[in-house]
């Protein structure tokens, strides 16, 4: 993982909150995470496959989620509802869309998205995989954006 | 305007439905994935689709190739989180008369509607 594929989810985040959830968002300094780190009680989870392999997790409490979620549909909606996971899902999907689409020359695939309730839990990732926690902060609240990403393509190329 | 919207989120459904409904002059028909929007197409007869590309059962890139061979002449955008060039240019290749990438403002999704369809009656 490289400082310019971090600085594509920035900005991809920075669009969906100016764009769709008319506010701003404000990151902290990146942290490197263990691999088998928990999560927050929500979290929107993206799989990567291509020339760069991972996971990118949204991860948020759940008030934030649910202003998040508010914000992004125009309504309230409870945790227990159907089309909260669904929206928290559709919100992680343009996060990682929107990065990939800004890692020009890399041919790459985003899963569809899965949403955990709950925050016992881990994401098993790539042995080789890099993984930063990166802080972020909006007038909806803190929450985090976990990227674990390893990038077999490119090591072949320097290789 | 009769306007199909397709995508497998129901709260990206729900989100471009109203803001349809606040342009106005919309009536709206939803489907979930490809394989559904074939059969409210013909049900419905849409003056616009709108159309998601990443869906289980049939994806929007199918379902835009199916809906062309069959003959359908009606307008379709793409409204996605694919947004590289090659993937813009499948989508026109495969018969998309316009693209909005997700995420996106009303005022985009307003503003992408209109030119199709001044487009397609100019060109009518």
């Amino acid at each position: 993982m490289n400082a310019q594929q971090i600085r594509c989810f920035l900005e991809s985040t920075e669009n969906l909150f100016s764009t769709m959830l008319n506010t701003s968002v404000e990151f902290g300094k990146p942290v490197m995470q263990p691999r088998d780190a928990k999560h927050h009680d929500v979290s929107g989870i993206i799989g990567l496959s291509g020339d760069i392999v991972g996971s990118v997790v949204v991860g948020l409490p759940t008030e934030t989620a649910i202003a998040a979620v508010e914000a992004f549909v125009g309504c309230r909606i409870e945790p227990d509802d159907e089309n909260f996971a669904d929206a928290v899902g559709e919100l992680a999907n343009m996060i990682a869309g929107g990065a990939k689409a800004k890692m020009e020359g890399d041919d790459i695939s985003i899963s569809c998205p899965s949403v955990v309730i709950g925050s016992d839990y881990t994401v098993q990732r790539p042995r080789q995989a890099s993984c930063v926690c990166i802080p972020c902060r909006s007038p909806l609240g803190e929450f985090d954006l976990n990227i674990c990403i390893n990038s077999p393509a490119q090591a072949s190329k320097a290789a | 305007m009769k306007t199909l919207i397709v995508d497998d989120s129901n709260t990206m459904r729900m989100i471009i439905s109203s803001t349809l409904k606040k342009i106005g002059g919309h009536t709206i028909e939803t489907a979930c994935d490809g394989k559904d929007a074939l059969s409210k197409a013909s049900a419905f007869k849409p003056d616009l689709i709108l159309l998601d590309w990443n869906m289980p059962n049939m994806n929007g890139l199918d379902f835009l190739k199916a809906f062309r061979a069959a003959g359908a002449k009606t307008p379709v955008i793409m409204v996605t989180t694919e947004a590289e060039k090659t993937r813009v240019i499948q989508a026109v290749q495969a018969g998309a008369n316009n693209y909005l990438v997700k995420p996106f403002t009303a005022d985009q999704l307003s503003k992408r509607v209109a030119d199709t369809m001044a487009k397609v009656k100019k060109a009518a």
